[in-house]
Protein backbone atom coordinates (compact mmCIF):
# COMPACT_ATOMS: atom_id res chain seq x y z
CA UNK A 1 0.00 0.00 0.00
CA UNK A 2 1.74 3.56 -1.40
CA UNK A 3 1.72 5.84 1.42
CA UNK A 4 2.07 10.00 0.95
CA UNK A 5 2.07 12.88 3.40
CA UNK A 6 -0.56 15.29 2.43
CA UNK A 7 0.64 18.92 1.94
CA UNK A 8 -0.31 19.79 5.24
CA UNK A 9 1.28 17.32 7.11
CA UNK A 10 4.20 17.55 5.22
CA UNK A 11 4.39 21.24 6.55
CA UNK A 12 3.47 20.03 10.18
CA UNK A 13 7.14 17.94 9.86
CA UNK A 14 8.68 20.80 8.58
CA UNK A 15 8.14 22.87 11.59
CA UNK A 16 8.66 20.28 13.59
CA UNK A 17 12.29 19.80 12.25
CA UNK A 18 13.13 23.79 13.22
CA UNK A 19 12.71 22.91 16.87
CA UNK A 20 16.70 21.35 16.71
CA UNK A 21 19.88 22.12 15.06
CA UNK A 22 19.17 18.43 12.89
CA UNK A 23 16.32 16.75 11.01
CA UNK A 24 16.59 13.28 12.68
CA UNK A 25 14.85 14.29 16.38
CA UNK A 26 11.45 14.95 14.21
CA UNK A 27 11.08 11.69 13.65
CA UNK A 28 9.16 11.01 16.66
CA UNK A 29 6.95 13.95 15.61
CA UNK A 30 6.88 12.69 12.06
CA UNK A 31 5.37 9.14 13.23
CA UNK A 32 2.59 10.57 14.89
CA UNK A 33 1.39 12.78 12.63
CA UNK A 34 1.99 10.01 10.15
CA UNK A 35 0.04 7.26 12.31
CA UNK A 36 -2.73 10.01 12.59
CA UNK A 37 -3.02 10.13 8.71
CA UNK A 38 -2.69 6.67 7.80
CA UNK A 39 -4.03 5.20 11.03
CA UNK A 40 -0.78 2.83 11.54
CA UNK A 41 3.23 2.69 10.79
CA UNK A 42 3.65 0.51 7.62
CA UNK A 43 6.65 -0.17 6.50
CA UNK A 44 6.20 2.45 3.20
CA UNK A 45 5.07 4.58 6.00
CA UNK A 46 8.24 4.22 7.76
CA UNK A 47 10.07 4.70 4.03
CA UNK A 48 8.59 7.96 3.95
CA UNK A 49 9.33 9.43 7.33
CA UNK A 50 13.08 8.25 6.49
CA UNK A 51 12.75 10.07 3.04
CA UNK A 52 11.08 13.46 4.29
CA UNK A 53 13.93 13.47 7.12
CA UNK A 54 17.10 12.38 5.06
CA UNK A 55 17.38 9.36 8.18
CA UNK A 56 17.62 5.79 6.55
CA UNK A 57 14.20 3.46 6.69
CA UNK A 58 16.21 1.25 9.82
CA UNK A 59 16.56 3.91 12.22
CA UNK A 60 12.89 5.08 11.82
CA UNK A 61 11.97 0.89 12.08
CA UNK A 62 14.35 1.24 15.38
CA UNK A 63 12.40 4.30 16.84
CA UNK A 64 9.02 2.65 16.04
CA UNK A 65 9.47 -0.53 17.93
CA UNK A 66 11.22 1.15 20.70
CA UNK A 67 7.96 3.19 21.91
CA UNK A 68 4.77 1.69 22.77
CA UNK A 69 3.04 4.95 21.08
CA UNK A 70 3.54 4.09 17.91
CA UNK A 71 1.04 0.96 16.02
CA UNK A 72 2.35 -1.42 13.39
CA UNK A 73 -1.19 -2.87 13.12
CA UNK A 74 -4.71 -0.97 12.81
CA UNK A 75 -6.13 -0.09 15.97
CA UNK A 76 -10.05 0.31 16.87
CA UNK A 77 -11.65 3.85 16.00
CA UNK A 78 -11.45 3.95 19.82
CA UNK A 79 -8.05 2.54 21.21
CA UNK A 80 -8.92 1.37 25.14
CA UNK A 81 -6.54 1.81 27.25
CA UNK A 82 -6.56 0.56 30.83
CA UNK A 83 -3.83 0.91 33.61
CA UNK A 84 -3.67 -2.35 35.96
CA UNK A 85 0.06 -0.72 37.42
CA UNK A 86 0.46 -0.41 41.03
CA UNK A 87 -1.89 2.72 42.24
CA UNK A 88 -4.79 1.74 39.86
CA UNK A 89 -4.37 -1.80 40.97
CA UNK A 90 -4.58 -1.20 44.74
CA UNK A 91 -8.10 0.62 43.60
CA UNK A 92 -10.11 -1.89 41.23
CA UNK A 93 -8.00 -1.30 37.70
CA UNK A 94 -7.72 -5.60 37.12
CA UNK A 95 -11.70 -5.55 37.38
CA UNK A 96 -11.99 -2.66 34.70
CA UNK A 97 -9.31 -4.69 32.52
CA UNK A 98 -11.59 -7.29 33.05
CA UNK A 99 -14.62 -5.36 32.23
CA UNK A 100 -13.62 -4.02 29.00
CA UNK A 101 -12.10 -7.06 27.97
CA UNK A 102 -14.72 -9.57 28.77
CA UNK A 103 -17.30 -6.60 27.13
CA UNK A 104 -15.55 -6.69 23.91
CA UNK A 105 -14.29 -9.94 23.52
CA UNK A 106 -10.95 -9.09 22.74
CA UNK A 107 -7.42 -9.44 25.04
CA UNK A 108 -4.18 -6.80 25.23
CA UNK A 109 -3.76 -5.29 21.65
CA UNK A 110 -6.43 -6.58 20.25
CA UNK A 111 -8.91 -5.39 17.94
CA UNK A 112 -12.51 -6.23 17.03
CA UNK A 113 -14.03 -7.65 14.03
CA UNK A 114 -15.50 -4.04 13.19
CA UNK A 115 -12.62 -2.05 13.67
CA UNK A 116 -14.17 0.03 15.96
CA UNK A 117 -12.67 -1.00 19.50
CA UNK A 118 -8.78 -1.88 20.54
CA UNK A 119 -7.77 -2.81 23.60
CA UNK A 120 -4.25 -2.06 25.32
CA UNK A 121 -3.32 -2.54 28.88
CA UNK A 122 -0.77 0.36 29.61
CA UNK A 123 1.23 1.09 32.30
CA UNK A 124 1.17 3.64 34.48
CA UNK A 125 -0.44 6.47 32.87
CA UNK A 126 -0.37 9.19 35.86
CA UNK A 127 -3.07 8.70 37.17
CA UNK A 128 -2.15 7.16 40.20
CA UNK A 129 -4.18 10.44 42.66
CA UNK A 130 -7.24 9.60 40.09
CA UNK A 131 -6.74 6.25 39.86
CA UNK A 132 -8.13 3.32 38.64
CA UNK A 133 -8.55 5.29 34.96
CA UNK A 134 -8.73 4.88 31.25
CA UNK A 135 -7.34 6.30 28.38
CA UNK A 136 -9.72 6.25 25.27
CA UNK A 137 -7.50 7.59 22.03
CA UNK A 138 -6.05 10.69 23.68
CA UNK A 139 -8.82 11.45 26.67
CA UNK A 140 -8.41 10.36 30.39
CA UNK A 141 -10.69 9.19 32.40
CA UNK A 142 -10.39 9.27 35.70
CA UNK A 143 -11.65 7.97 39.73
CA UNK A 144 -13.64 5.06 38.15
CA UNK A 145 -16.51 3.19 38.81
CA UNK A 146 -17.10 -0.33 36.59
CA UNK A 147 -20.43 1.84 36.30
CA UNK A 148 -18.91 4.92 35.15
CA UNK A 149 -16.51 2.76 32.64
CA UNK A 150 -20.19 1.06 31.48
CA UNK A 151 -21.36 5.28 31.00
CA UNK A 152 -18.66 5.60 28.91
CA UNK A 153 -18.07 2.95 26.42
CA UNK A 154 -21.84 3.00 25.97
CA UNK A 155 -21.37 6.67 24.85
CA UNK A 156 -18.86 5.69 22.12
CA UNK A 157 -20.84 4.49 19.65
CA UNK A 158 -23.51 2.72 18.24
CA UNK A 159 -21.73 -0.58 17.87
CA UNK A 160 -21.57 -1.36 21.53
CA UNK B 1 2.26 26.74 55.13
CA UNK B 2 3.07 28.65 52.24
CA UNK B 3 2.89 26.85 48.72
CA UNK B 4 5.60 27.59 46.80
CA UNK B 5 4.49 24.79 43.55
CA UNK B 6 1.17 24.85 44.06
CA UNK B 7 -0.47 28.00 45.73
CA UNK B 8 -3.87 28.02 45.99
CA UNK B 9 -4.47 31.49 43.52
CA UNK B 10 -7.43 30.75 41.10
CA UNK B 11 -6.65 30.72 37.26
CA UNK B 12 -2.43 30.65 38.18
CA UNK B 13 -2.38 29.12 34.90
CA UNK B 14 -3.09 32.19 32.67
CA UNK B 15 -0.46 34.62 32.36
CA UNK B 16 -2.10 37.71 33.23
CA UNK B 17 -3.04 36.24 36.69
CA UNK B 18 0.82 34.78 36.84
CA UNK B 19 2.05 38.38 35.81
CA UNK B 20 -0.52 40.14 38.18
CA UNK B 21 0.96 37.91 41.06
CA UNK B 22 4.57 38.82 40.75
CA UNK B 23 5.29 36.10 38.03
CA UNK B 24 8.01 37.10 35.37
CA UNK B 25 10.00 39.25 38.02
CA UNK B 26 12.40 36.65 39.45
CA UNK B 27 13.35 36.51 35.89
CA UNK B 28 13.83 40.07 35.56
CA UNK B 29 15.68 40.35 38.66
CA UNK B 30 17.94 37.15 37.72
CA UNK B 31 18.78 38.29 34.11
CA UNK B 32 20.47 41.52 35.75
CA UNK B 33 23.11 39.51 37.67
CA UNK B 34 26.25 37.70 36.58
CA UNK B 35 25.67 33.74 36.10
CA UNK B 36 27.76 33.00 38.77
CA UNK B 37 25.76 34.74 41.42
CA UNK B 38 22.23 32.98 39.82
CA UNK B 39 24.28 29.41 40.16
CA UNK B 40 26.04 31.08 43.73
CA UNK B 41 22.24 31.56 45.11
CA UNK B 42 21.17 28.29 43.73
CA UNK B 43 23.98 26.16 45.58
CA UNK B 44 23.49 28.17 48.83
CA UNK B 45 19.57 27.32 48.69
CA UNK B 46 20.36 23.80 49.06
CA UNK B 47 18.20 23.02 46.23
CA UNK B 48 17.75 19.20 45.54
CA UNK B 49 16.65 17.31 42.25
CA UNK B 50 13.42 16.75 42.83
CA UNK B 51 13.47 13.75 39.76
CA UNK B 52 14.49 10.88 42.28
CA UNK B 53 18.14 11.46 42.97
CA UNK B 54 17.94 14.52 45.00
CA UNK B 55 21.45 15.75 43.52
CA UNK B 56 22.07 19.35 44.03
CA UNK B 57 21.05 21.33 41.45
CA UNK B 58 23.25 24.27 41.97
CA UNK B 59 26.09 21.76 41.66
CA UNK B 60 24.95 20.39 38.97
CA UNK B 61 24.67 23.54 37.04
CA UNK B 62 28.15 24.98 37.68
CA UNK B 63 29.66 21.46 36.01
CA UNK B 64 28.52 22.85 32.53
CA UNK B 65 31.92 24.35 30.83
CA UNK B 66 32.11 28.06 30.97
CA UNK B 67 33.88 28.30 27.93
CA UNK B 68 33.07 26.39 24.99
CA UNK B 69 32.72 26.85 21.32
CA UNK B 70 29.81 24.16 21.55
CA UNK B 71 25.83 25.46 21.88
CA UNK B 72 24.58 23.75 25.69
CA UNK B 73 21.29 22.65 26.47
CA UNK B 74 18.92 22.84 29.27
CA UNK B 75 16.83 19.35 29.36
CA UNK B 76 13.54 19.40 31.73
CA UNK B 77 12.25 16.27 32.48
CA UNK B 78 8.68 15.56 32.57
CA UNK B 79 8.68 11.93 31.51
CA UNK B 80 7.05 11.17 34.89
CA UNK B 81 6.43 7.42 34.41
CA UNK B 82 7.45 6.01 37.44
CA UNK B 83 4.51 4.70 38.85
CA UNK B 84 2.98 6.42 41.51
CA UNK B 85 4.23 9.83 40.53
CA UNK B 86 1.83 12.42 39.04
CA UNK B 87 2.96 15.39 40.18
CA UNK B 88 4.93 17.21 37.14
CA UNK B 89 1.27 17.34 35.54
CA UNK B 90 0.00 19.59 38.12
CA UNK B 91 2.55 21.85 37.57
CA UNK B 92 1.90 21.85 33.90
CA UNK B 93 -1.72 22.20 34.37
CA UNK B 94 -1.75 24.60 37.09
CA UNK B 95 1.74 26.84 37.65
CA UNK B 96 3.16 26.64 33.93
CA UNK B 97 4.83 29.97 33.95
CA UNK B 98 6.46 29.27 37.02
CA UNK B 99 8.51 25.92 35.44
CA UNK B 100 8.86 28.62 32.04
CA UNK B 101 10.12 31.51 34.57
CA UNK B 102 12.59 28.82 35.66
CA UNK B 103 13.61 27.35 33.06
CA UNK B 104 14.23 30.83 31.40
CA UNK B 105 16.85 31.64 34.81
CA UNK B 106 18.09 28.17 34.32
CA UNK B 107 18.92 28.84 30.68
CA UNK B 108 20.52 31.97 31.34
CA UNK B 109 22.82 30.17 34.15
CA UNK B 110 24.52 27.67 32.42
CA UNK B 111 24.36 29.79 29.42
CA UNK B 112 22.07 27.64 27.23
CA UNK B 113 20.15 29.55 24.21
CA UNK B 114 17.64 26.01 23.67
CA UNK B 115 15.67 23.88 26.46
CA UNK B 116 13.73 21.18 25.49
CA UNK B 117 10.75 19.38 27.71
CA UNK B 118 10.17 16.03 27.42
CA UNK B 119 6.93 15.01 27.97
CA UNK B 120 5.76 11.58 27.85
CA UNK B 121 3.57 10.92 25.19
CA UNK B 122 0.07 9.70 26.85
CA UNK B 123 0.25 13.62 28.50
CA UNK B 124 -1.91 14.72 25.39
CA UNK B 125 -3.79 16.87 27.31
CA UNK B 126 -1.03 18.47 29.34
CA UNK B 127 1.57 18.92 26.37
CA UNK B 128 -1.12 21.50 24.90
CA UNK B 129 -1.98 23.01 27.95
CA UNK B 130 1.60 24.00 28.55
CA UNK B 131 1.90 24.40 24.76
CA UNK B 132 -0.52 27.15 24.93
CA UNK B 133 1.76 28.79 28.54
CA UNK B 134 4.78 28.46 26.40
CA UNK B 135 2.75 30.48 23.16
CA UNK B 136 1.91 32.89 25.91
CA UNK B 137 4.95 33.09 27.24
CA UNK B 138 6.43 33.77 23.82
CA UNK B 139 3.56 36.39 22.74
CA UNK B 140 4.38 38.56 25.84
CA UNK B 141 8.12 38.36 24.92
CA UNK B 142 9.51 36.20 28.17
CA UNK B 143 10.86 33.90 25.50
CA UNK B 144 12.29 34.13 21.76
CA UNK B 145 13.89 37.32 20.15
CA UNK B 146 11.66 39.98 21.94
CA UNK B 147 13.75 38.77 25.27
CA UNK B 148 15.94 41.47 24.15
CA UNK B 149 13.49 44.04 24.46
CA UNK B 150 11.70 42.48 27.85
CA UNK B 151 14.65 42.10 30.24
CA UNK B 152 17.34 44.76 28.21
CA UNK B 153 20.07 42.58 27.78
CA UNK B 154 21.46 40.42 24.76
CA UNK B 155 20.46 36.95 25.76
CA UNK B 156 17.78 34.95 23.97
CA UNK B 157 16.13 31.83 24.52
CA UNK B 158 13.88 29.25 23.12
CA UNK B 159 11.51 26.28 24.71
CA UNK B 160 10.19 23.40 22.90
CA UNK B 161 8.74 20.32 23.65
CA UNK B 162 9.63 17.37 22.80
CA UNK B 163 7.19 14.87 23.00
CA UNK B 164 7.86 11.37 24.54
CA UNK B 165 6.08 7.42 22.70
CA UNK B 166 5.52 5.54 25.90
CA UNK B 167 8.95 4.47 27.17
CA UNK B 168 9.58 4.22 31.05
CA UNK B 169 13.07 4.47 30.46
CA UNK B 170 13.31 7.84 28.67
CA UNK B 171 12.80 9.41 32.25
CA UNK B 172 16.19 7.95 32.36
CA UNK B 173 18.76 11.05 31.82
CA UNK B 174 20.63 10.05 29.39
CA UNK B 175 18.20 7.65 27.30
CA UNK B 176 15.87 11.55 27.48
CA UNK B 177 18.71 12.69 25.47
CA UNK B 178 18.86 9.93 22.48
CA UNK B 179 15.12 10.09 22.81
CA UNK B 180 15.45 13.99 21.78
CA UNK B 181 17.79 12.87 19.42
CA UNK B 182 15.59 10.80 17.32
CA UNK B 183 16.67 7.71 18.87
CA UNK B 184 15.72 4.80 20.27
CA UNK B 185 15.48 5.25 24.06
CA UNK B 186 18.83 3.63 25.36
CA UNK B 187 20.68 4.77 28.38
CA UNK B 188 24.24 6.03 27.38
CA UNK B 189 27.33 4.56 29.31
CA UNK B 190 28.65 7.47 32.07
CA UNK B 191 31.43 8.72 31.91
CA UNK B 192 31.06 11.21 30.33
CA UNK B 193 28.33 13.54 32.29
CA UNK B 194 25.77 15.30 30.18
CA UNK B 195 27.62 18.33 31.92
CA UNK B 196 30.74 17.65 28.67
CA UNK B 197 28.89 15.25 26.26
CA UNK B 198 24.91 15.29 26.45
CA UNK B 199 22.79 16.31 23.48
CA UNK B 200 24.87 15.89 20.17
CA UNK B 201 27.60 15.89 22.23
CA UNK B 202 27.25 19.06 23.74
CA UNK B 203 27.54 20.57 27.36
CA UNK B 204 23.57 19.50 28.68
CA UNK B 205 21.69 19.90 32.01
CA UNK B 206 18.97 18.26 32.74
CA UNK B 207 16.84 18.83 35.18
CA UNK B 208 13.66 17.60 36.54
CA UNK B 209 9.79 19.86 36.42
CA UNK B 210 9.29 20.16 39.90
CA UNK B 211 12.84 21.30 40.35
CA UNK B 212 13.22 23.63 37.60
CA UNK B 213 9.58 25.34 38.95
CA UNK B 214 11.72 25.99 41.97
CA UNK B 215 13.83 28.38 40.69
CA UNK B 216 11.76 31.28 40.60
CA UNK B 217 11.28 31.41 44.36
CA UNK B 218 14.67 31.02 45.36
CA UNK B 219 15.90 34.16 43.33
CA UNK B 220 12.42 35.78 44.46
CA UNK B 221 12.97 35.50 48.10
CA UNK B 222 16.62 34.57 48.31
CA UNK B 223 18.02 31.39 49.36
CA UNK B 224 17.71 32.04 52.93
CA UNK B 225 14.62 32.02 52.77
CA UNK B 226 14.36 28.67 50.50
CA UNK B 227 16.91 27.14 52.70
CA UNK B 228 14.94 26.82 56.16
CA UNK B 229 11.91 25.43 55.01
CA UNK B 230 11.72 21.81 55.86
CA UNK B 231 14.20 19.67 56.44
CA UNK B 232 18.12 21.26 56.53
CA UNK B 233 19.73 18.82 53.96
CA UNK B 234 16.92 18.83 51.99
CA UNK B 235 15.19 22.16 52.25
CA UNK B 236 12.30 23.34 50.27
CA UNK B 237 8.39 22.03 49.58
CA UNK B 238 8.07 18.51 47.68
CA UNK B 239 5.20 17.77 45.76
CA UNK B 240 3.89 14.04 47.72
CA UNK B 241 1.45 11.94 45.11
CA UNK B 242 -0.44 9.78 47.75
CA UNK B 243 -2.07 7.07 46.07
CA UNK B 244 -3.19 3.49 46.98
CA UNK B 245 -5.50 2.56 49.75
CA UNK B 246 -6.06 6.23 51.10
CA UNK B 247 -8.92 8.29 51.60
CA UNK B 248 -8.23 11.02 49.75
CA UNK B 249 -5.29 10.38 47.20
CA UNK B 250 -3.72 13.75 45.40
CA UNK B 251 -0.78 15.69 45.18
CA UNK B 252 0.06 17.57 48.48
CA UNK B 253 2.78 20.31 48.77
CA UNK B 254 4.61 19.92 52.47
CA UNK B 255 8.04 20.85 53.64
CA UNK B 256 10.49 18.38 53.19
CA UNK B 257 10.77 16.07 56.62
CA UNK B 258 7.23 16.44 57.08
CA UNK B 259 5.94 13.01 59.30
CA UNK B 260 4.67 10.05 56.73
CA UNK B 261 2.01 9.21 58.94
CA UNK B 262 0.73 13.30 58.86
CA UNK B 263 0.70 13.13 54.84
CA UNK B 264 -1.34 9.74 55.05
CA UNK B 265 -3.58 10.38 57.74
CA UNK B 266 -3.33 13.82 58.48
CA UNK B 267 -3.84 14.90 54.33
CA UNK B 268 -4.58 12.13 52.61
CA UNK B 269 -7.41 11.19 55.08
CA UNK B 270 -6.28 7.71 56.30
CA UNK B 271 -6.73 4.56 55.03
CA UNK B 272 -10.59 3.49 54.08
CA UNK B 273 -12.65 1.78 56.65
CA UNK B 274 -9.98 2.40 59.33
CA UNK B 275 -7.54 -0.52 58.32
CA UNK B 276 -4.35 -1.40 59.05
CA UNK B 277 -1.60 -0.08 56.86
CA UNK B 278 0.52 -2.99 55.55
CA UNK B 279 3.24 -1.60 53.82
CA UNK B 280 3.91 1.67 51.92
CA UNK B 281 6.62 2.60 49.24
CA UNK B 282 7.84 6.18 49.71
CA UNK B 283 8.65 7.48 46.56
CA UNK B 284 7.74 5.57 43.40
CA UNK B 285 7.36 2.19 42.69
CA UNK B 286 11.50 1.30 42.42
CA UNK B 287 11.64 2.75 45.92
CA UNK B 288 12.25 0.10 49.09
CA UNK B 289 8.99 -0.68 50.41
CA UNK B 290 8.43 -0.06 54.48
CA UNK B 291 6.48 -1.96 56.82
CA UNK B 292 3.46 -0.48 57.44
CA UNK B 293 4.21 -0.97 61.62
CA UNK B 294 7.39 0.65 60.94
CA UNK B 295 5.92 3.98 59.64
CA UNK B 296 6.08 5.59 63.10
CA UNK B 297 8.68 8.86 63.16
CA UNK B 298 9.84 8.51 59.80
CA UNK B 299 10.12 11.72 57.70
CA UNK B 300 10.05 12.63 53.78
CA UNK B 301 13.43 13.52 52.96
CA UNK B 302 15.78 12.26 51.24
CA UNK B 303 17.87 12.23 54.38
CA UNK B 304 15.81 10.86 57.09
CA UNK B 305 14.63 8.25 54.29
CA UNK B 306 17.95 6.92 53.98
CA UNK B 307 18.31 6.36 57.29
CA UNK B 308 15.55 4.05 57.61
CA UNK B 309 16.69 1.96 54.65
CA UNK B 310 14.60 3.66 51.46
CA UNK B 311 14.77 6.86 49.82
CA UNK B 312 12.58 10.26 48.40
CA UNK B 313 12.73 9.43 44.38
CA UNK B 314 9.78 11.50 43.39
CA UNK B 315 7.78 11.58 46.58
CA UNK B 316 4.64 9.32 44.86
CA UNK B 317 3.93 7.57 48.25
CA UNK B 318 2.07 4.14 47.32
CA UNK B 319 -0.08 2.86 50.82
CA UNK B 320 -1.14 -0.32 50.74
CA UNK B 321 -3.68 -1.73 53.59
CA UNK B 322 -4.02 -4.77 55.51
CA UNK B 323 -5.82 -6.86 53.40
CA UNK B 324 -3.67 -6.30 49.99
CA UNK B 325 -1.80 -9.49 48.78
CA UNK B 326 1.84 -8.66 48.44
CA UNK B 327 2.94 -10.95 46.30
CA UNK B 328 0.71 -9.74 43.71
CA UNK B 329 1.85 -5.89 43.81
CA UNK B 330 5.47 -7.48 43.48
CA UNK B 331 4.70 -9.26 40.74
CA UNK B 332 2.95 -6.28 38.88
CA UNK B 333 6.18 -4.49 39.94
CA UNK B 334 8.18 -6.59 38.26
CA UNK B 335 5.87 -7.03 35.57
CA UNK B 336 6.56 -3.45 35.29
CA UNK B 337 10.17 -3.30 35.12
CA UNK B 338 10.73 -6.26 32.82
CA UNK B 339 8.29 -4.76 30.37
CA UNK B 340 10.53 -1.34 30.40
CA UNK B 341 14.22 -2.99 30.70
CA UNK B 342 15.56 -1.49 27.35
CA UNK B 343 17.33 -4.51 26.72
CA UNK B 344 20.76 -3.54 26.36
CA UNK B 345 22.14 -5.00 29.85
CA UNK B 346 21.71 -8.82 30.11
CA UNK B 347 21.85 -8.41 34.07
CA UNK B 348 18.48 -6.77 33.86
CA UNK B 349 17.12 -7.51 30.74
CA UNK B 350 17.28 -11.46 31.66
CA UNK B 351 17.04 -10.52 35.44
CA UNK B 352 13.89 -8.74 35.65
CA UNK B 353 11.98 -11.74 33.54
CA UNK B 354 12.98 -14.13 36.22
CA UNK B 355 12.12 -11.99 38.75
CA UNK B 356 8.29 -11.83 37.28
CA UNK B 357 8.41 -15.51 36.74
CA UNK B 358 9.47 -16.42 39.79
CA UNK B 359 6.71 -14.10 41.53
CA UNK B 360 4.12 -15.68 39.40
CA UNK B 361 5.25 -19.12 40.40
CA UNK B 362 4.85 -18.43 43.87
CA UNK B 363 1.02 -16.83 43.29
CA UNK B 364 0.37 -19.93 41.58
CA UNK B 365 0.97 -21.80 44.95
CA UNK B 366 4.16 -23.74 43.47
CA UNK B 367 6.80 -21.53 45.05
CA UNK B 368 9.30 -22.46 47.80
CA UNK B 369 11.33 -20.77 50.36
CA UNK B 370 14.69 -20.76 48.60
CA UNK B 371 12.91 -18.73 45.62
CA UNK B 372 12.61 -16.27 48.66
CA UNK B 373 16.31 -16.28 48.56
CA UNK B 374 16.88 -16.67 44.76
CA UNK B 375 14.44 -13.27 44.32
CA UNK B 376 17.16 -12.28 46.71
CA UNK B 377 20.06 -13.30 44.67
CA UNK B 378 18.67 -12.56 41.29
CA UNK B 379 17.88 -8.79 42.56
CA UNK B 380 21.39 -8.51 44.03
CA UNK B 381 22.71 -9.81 40.41
CA UNK B 382 21.05 -7.03 38.79
CA UNK B 383 21.62 -4.12 41.06
CA UNK B 384 25.04 -2.31 40.38
CA UNK B 385 25.40 -4.30 37.16
CA UNK B 386 23.56 -2.34 34.67
CA UNK B 387 24.00 0.87 32.56
CA UNK B 388 21.49 2.93 34.10
CA UNK B 389 19.36 3.12 37.47
CA UNK B 390 16.44 0.59 35.93
CA UNK B 391 18.25 -1.87 37.69
CA UNK B 392 18.33 -0.82 40.71
CA UNK B 393 14.66 0.21 39.74
CA UNK B 394 13.72 -3.46 39.40
CA UNK B 395 16.06 -4.58 42.10
CA UNK B 396 14.81 -2.94 44.95
CA UNK B 397 11.27 -3.26 45.26
CA UNK B 398 11.98 -7.00 45.28
CA UNK B 399 14.82 -7.58 47.26
CA UNK B 400 13.68 -5.14 50.02
CA UNK B 401 9.91 -6.33 49.97
CA UNK B 402 11.26 -9.92 50.15
CA UNK B 403 12.97 -9.13 53.20
CA UNK B 404 11.37 -6.81 55.05
CA UNK B 405 7.66 -9.00 54.70
CA UNK B 406 10.10 -12.33 54.53
CA UNK B 407 7.22 -13.37 57.33
CA UNK B 408 4.23 -12.30 54.94
CA UNK B 409 6.06 -14.20 51.91
CA UNK B 410 7.48 -17.59 53.68
CA UNK B 411 3.26 -18.30 54.23
CA UNK B 412 2.66 -18.08 50.77
CA UNK B 413 5.74 -20.35 49.69
CA UNK B 414 6.46 -24.53 50.80
CA UNK B 415 9.68 -25.74 52.74
CA UNK B 416 10.28 -28.01 49.63
CA UNK B 417 12.16 -27.24 46.78
CA UNK B 418 9.86 -27.66 43.76
CA UNK B 419 12.76 -27.03 41.33
CA UNK B 420 15.44 -28.50 42.51
CA UNK B 421 17.43 -28.78 39.33
CA UNK B 422 17.49 -24.57 38.06
CA UNK B 423 18.25 -23.64 41.81
CA UNK B 424 21.23 -26.36 42.09
CA UNK B 425 22.35 -25.07 38.27
CA UNK B 426 22.37 -21.45 39.88
CA UNK B 427 23.85 -22.00 43.56
CA UNK B 428 26.84 -23.78 41.91
CA UNK B 429 27.28 -20.45 39.43
CA UNK B 430 27.32 -18.71 42.63
CA UNK B 431 29.98 -20.47 44.25
CA UNK B 432 32.05 -20.34 41.06
CA UNK B 433 32.07 -16.69 41.18
CA UNK B 434 31.47 -15.45 44.70
CA UNK B 435 30.15 -12.05 44.23
CA UNK B 436 32.23 -10.13 46.54
CA UNK B 437 35.36 -11.09 44.32
CA UNK B 438 33.84 -10.27 41.13
CA UNK B 439 33.00 -6.71 42.48
CA UNK B 440 36.51 -6.21 43.68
Amino acid sequence: MDFKFTQSNLDRIEQETKKYPVRKPAVMAALYIAQEQNGFISSEVMKAVAEVLGITAEEVLGVVTFYTMYHQKQMGKYHIQVCTNVSCMLRGGYDIWDQVKNKFGIDHMGVTDDKQFSLEEVECMGSCGTAPMIAINEDYYENLTKEKVEEILSSLGSAV
Amino acid sequence: MEKILLPDIKDLHLIDVYIANGGYNAAKKALSQTSDEIIDQVKKSGLRGRGGAAFLTGLKWSFMPKTTDKPKYLCINGDESEPGSFKDRQIFEFNPHQMIEGAIITCFAIGAKTAYIYIRGEYHKWIKLLQKAIDDAYANGYLGEKMKETFGIEFTCDLFIHKGAGAYICGEESSLMNSLEGKRGYPRVKPPFPASNGLWGCPTTINNVETIANVPSIIKNGWEWFSKIGHPKHPGTLLFGVSGHVNNPGVYELPSGTLLTDIIYKYAGGVPNNKNILCVIPGGSSMPPLRGDKLEGVKMDAESLKEVGSAIGTGGIIVMDEDTDLVKVLARIAHFYHHESCGQCTPCREGTGWLEKILKRIIAGKGSTSDLDLLITVANQIEGNTICALGEAAAWPVKFMVDRFRDYFEKRVSKEVSLPVANKVHSMRETAFPLADVKN
